[in-house]
């Protein structure tokens, strides 16, 4: 029944294998095709490929800059430029930091690169843990960059090689697009040497490439238009053909990424592996005309299978083709093996499997026990139970389990939303108290011109910087406060008190956010200072470490105990939500949960009752 | 040698890790795997899953209703997670309370042991290796911890992994 070309290939001789995550392999392909530099920002599901390129280099003894940018669009920048030096670069990020990065991404398609420039997007079919499920082949084929779609780790690792040659052979930058199923899943990969490429920096002055004026773009994007069809033709990137028994002559399936393998995987589940001629895409665009023309040619119903959105779809036309547009495939939403199941014995005419249910109920993600983020976002909702709170991305999104978070749009979005907030009601007289709050990684990502441009113009909002010294949601990669790359080496910190004084900013105060009577005190300074005549942005820095770091694990511990004096209100854990605590249903009152209570006494602050104790120790 | 086996667990858990020691186990038996694990947001505290499929498969996840096996690190995620176990299947669940599974309090092992509660994992993981559930023995499961966890660890990961087994034996399997 399974044919041998649907089982996974064998290790090439001669190569060891390791169990390697998708980001994984594709950071150590970068460093084995003589990547020397690569930047990112972190986002799930992309944050691991970076520092799998810093241990792939400490472990090779490669030469590589690897850097945490502050952004998506500076990362480009930089890395482009090494590109233009002649020198092998790379750049990874999420589907929404390729929004950040549109700007360079859509004029290094004209203006080209030099040394192979590979951009890896990772999108997020579902979504898991994004705020859009956008396609990032779409901004490829709106900017007219090829795409390489793998199916596996595997796959993804040989097209960070093959995407490089690509690149320099065509002076075009190549988009890597894996997905969620592809960067967060392991497998038997295997390993290959690092060829160091001596290429000194090399960049050869040429004015009317590196700054084409409309005049010269006119003609950069000719020659881009001809670069794509050249490149389409190429016989590698042809779609791969598993040919079926014949037994459908008149259908064919085409499918990309994780997509054709749970598709592979499904066909054989439903007991019709190899029954139907299949053709595996690895680049959804540029498709190759005579491809589609010889597809569109000799089926009469072709089903595609693509995630998140329809390119290849696109591309193919209406009429015979059965997806995500025509209504066979779900418009959109991940290609699940349940979802896969059901569109392909639909397609092929057989029963469809049983449909499950989805999986409901579980327990929703909170803010860890002891996280700092926690009482801040508490005092929020207690001191302005009128407030506003727009807020950003990051772990203290959860703020939203605590009622202190309102809005959650895009990077920094939170503080110009502030100011936007305080203008519509200020227009009308009176304003409620807004109050923003902002991660110290975010607040340098995006938050800076947001904050310049809301003191200029005189907003009057509190912002609320929650700063744990980390980027925690994505595995804690530094940010600039921190003075330490991410190759561990020495950097220039660049402190948050004096950025936000540069911004314009009158009024921060900086407080330990452990301690809420503080936090409150403050809160309310701060809603004077915005009302005063010469009120505008109020800022107050919150600190404490994540928990899930070293610093974080240091800080002092309380025995905390619930005391006979509960009532029983339930304050602690609806208004508070800490695992911490749990309610004893037989003595009808809180408790501490031992297993899951870090000590950081903060609760203290929150029983109404004054029926929780803390002292030192513990 | 195919197997699908789930991972249920609350993140933070060591949901991930477990995966991770499964896929070990595979490669250590020249055996092809490809796993799924989740990332970001749901690590904070959320229901996770993760997925191992040991043998000649191309995608990372399992369809509801196919899993060989389930390893449950949290009994409620019975409620959530059970129906990927198909017909047939064993579920291998961290809980005291009785039912169509087998059961154990790993948690309760390893406080028990004086490790910290992520160590139930282990206790867990020797429990179904020692049940013969898993495609591979439980000797390998414990090369792959002693080749993979750092020397500060190893010692109780072991530990509770051969609680794990020893409770395997007692329960006669
Ligand atoms: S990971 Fe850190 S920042 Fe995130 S919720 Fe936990 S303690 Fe808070
Ligand atoms: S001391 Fe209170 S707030 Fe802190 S972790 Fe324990 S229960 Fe949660």
């Amino acid at each position: 029944m399974t044919r041998p070309s649907l089982a996974q290939p064998a290790a090439p001789p001669g190569l060891s294998e390791r169990l390697l995550l998708g980001n994984e392999a594709i950071g150590r392909a970068l460093v084995e095709a003589g990547v020397s530099l690569a930047a990112s920002y972190p986002g799930t599901p992309a944050s691991e490929i970076l520092a799998a390129v810093v241990a792939a280099a400490h472990e090779t003894g490669a030469e590589v800059h690897a850097e945490w940018s502050i952004n998506e669009k500076v990362a480009f920048e930089t890395a482009l430029a090494n590109s233009m030096c002649g020198r092998r670069s790379a750049v990874a990020m999420k589907q929404v930091g390729l929004n950040v990065a549109a700007d360079p991404f859509f004029r290094a398609a004209y203006l080209g690169v030099t040394g192979g420039f590979l951009v890896v997007a990772a999108d997020d079919p579902g979504p898991h843990s994004s705020q859009t499920e956008q396609d990032s082949r779409l901004l490829a084929l709106a900017a007219q960059v090829p795409v390489l779609d793998p199916m596996d780790p595997r796959e993804a690792r040989e097209m960070v090689h093959l995407g490089l040659q690509l690149s320099e052979r065509y002076e075009l930058p190549v988009m890597l697009r894996p997905t969620t199923r592809v960067c967060h899943a392991r497998q038997n990969v295997p390993l290959g040497e690092v060829r160091p490429l001596e290429r000194p920096a090399r960049f050869v002055r040429d004015p009317g490439r590196w700054a084409a004026t409309p005049v010269f773009v006119r003609e950069l994007h000719w020659r881009l238009h001809d670069k794509l069809t050249a490149l389409a033709g190429e016989a590698q990137w042809a779609p791969e053909f598993l040919p079926g028994e014949g037994g459908r002559p008149e259908k064919c399936i085409v499918a990309s990424g994780a997509a054709a393998a749970h598709a592979l995987d499904m066909l054989a589940e439903l007991g019709a592996a190899g029954q139907v001629d299949f053709y595996r895409v690895r680049m959804p665009f540029p498709l190759p005309r005579p491809w589609v023309e010889q597809v569109l040619g000799t089926y009469r119903e072709i089903l595609v299978l693509e995630e998140p959105g329809p390119v290849m779809e696109l591309q193919l036309g209406a009429g015979r083709v059965r997806g995500r547009q025509s209504g066979q495939v779900p418009g959109f939403g991940e290609l699940t093996p349940e979802v896969l199941g059901r569109v392909l014995a639909g397609f092929l005419g057989m029963a469809a499997p049983e449909v499950p249910a989805p999986a409901a109920g579980g327990v929703r993600p909170t803010l860890c026990p002891g996280c700092g983020h926690r009482g801040v976002f508490y005092a929020l909702r207690e001191t302005f139970p009128q407030g506003i709170f727009p807020s950003d991305i990051g772990c203290y999104t959860l703020g939203i389990n605590l009622g202190a978070v309102d809005t959650c749009h895009c990077m920094g979005a939170g503080i110009s939303q502030a100011a936007g907030f305080y203008h519509a009601y200020a227009a009308g007289g009176d304003f409620p108290p807004i109050v923003a709050t902002i991660g110290d990684s975010t607040f340098y990502h995006a938050g800076i011109p947001a904050l310049i441009n809301a003191v200029f113009h005189r907003a009057r909002f509190i912002l609320v910087i929650l700063d744990n010294q980390t980027t925690a949601m994505t595995g804690h990669q530094p940010t600039p406060a921190l003075g330490v790359t991410a190759q561990g080496r020495p950097a220039t910190p660049v402190a948050l008190p004096e950025l936000v004084r540069a911004c314009g900013v009158k009024f921060l105060r900086e407080v330990e956010a452990y301690n809420l009577p503080e936090v409150k005190d403050i809160l309310l300074e701060a809603d004077r200072f915005c009302r005063s005549s010469e009120g505008g942005v109020a800022v107050l820095i919150a600190r404490h470490p994540c928990l899930l770091t070293p610093e974080g694990r240091r800080q002092p511990r309380h025995r905390v105990r619930v005391t006979e004096g509960c009532v029983g209100c339930r304050h602690c854990l609806e208004a508070f939500e800490c695992r911490g605590l749990r309610w004893e249903e037989a003595e009808g009152r809180a408790a501490i949960d031992p297993v899951t209570c870090v000590g950081c006494g903060v609760c203290v602050h929150v029983c109404p009752a004054g029926a929780i104790e803390a002292e030192a120790g513990g | 040698m195919r197997q699908q086996i789930i991972v249920s667990g609350v993140g933070g858990q060591g949901a991930v890790t477990l995966t991770r020691w499964l896929g070990e186990a595979a490669m250590l038996l020249g055996l092809p795997v490809i796993t799924s694990e989740t990332h970001g947001m749901a690590q904070r505290g959320g229901t996770v899953i993760s997925m191992v499929k040991v043998g000649g498969f191309r995608g990372p996840l399992i369809p509801w209703g196919a899993a060989d096996v389930g390893l449950f690190l949290h009994g409620d995620n019975l409620a959530v997670h059970g129906g990927y176990v198909r017909p047939g299947g064993v579920r291998v669940v961290n809980t005291q309370a009785p039912g169509a599974h087998l059961g154990l309090d790993a948690l309760g092992a390893a406080l028990g042991l004086g490790l910290k509660p992520v160590a139930a994992n282990l206790v867990l993981l020797g429990y179904a290796a020692g049940r013969g559930v898993l495609f591979c023995g439980a000797e390998v499961l414990a090369e792959v911890i002693r080749q993979q966890t750092p020397a500060r660890f190893r010692e109780d990961s072991l530990l509770a992994f051969g609680a794990g087994e020893a409770a395997a034996r007692e329960a006669g399997g």
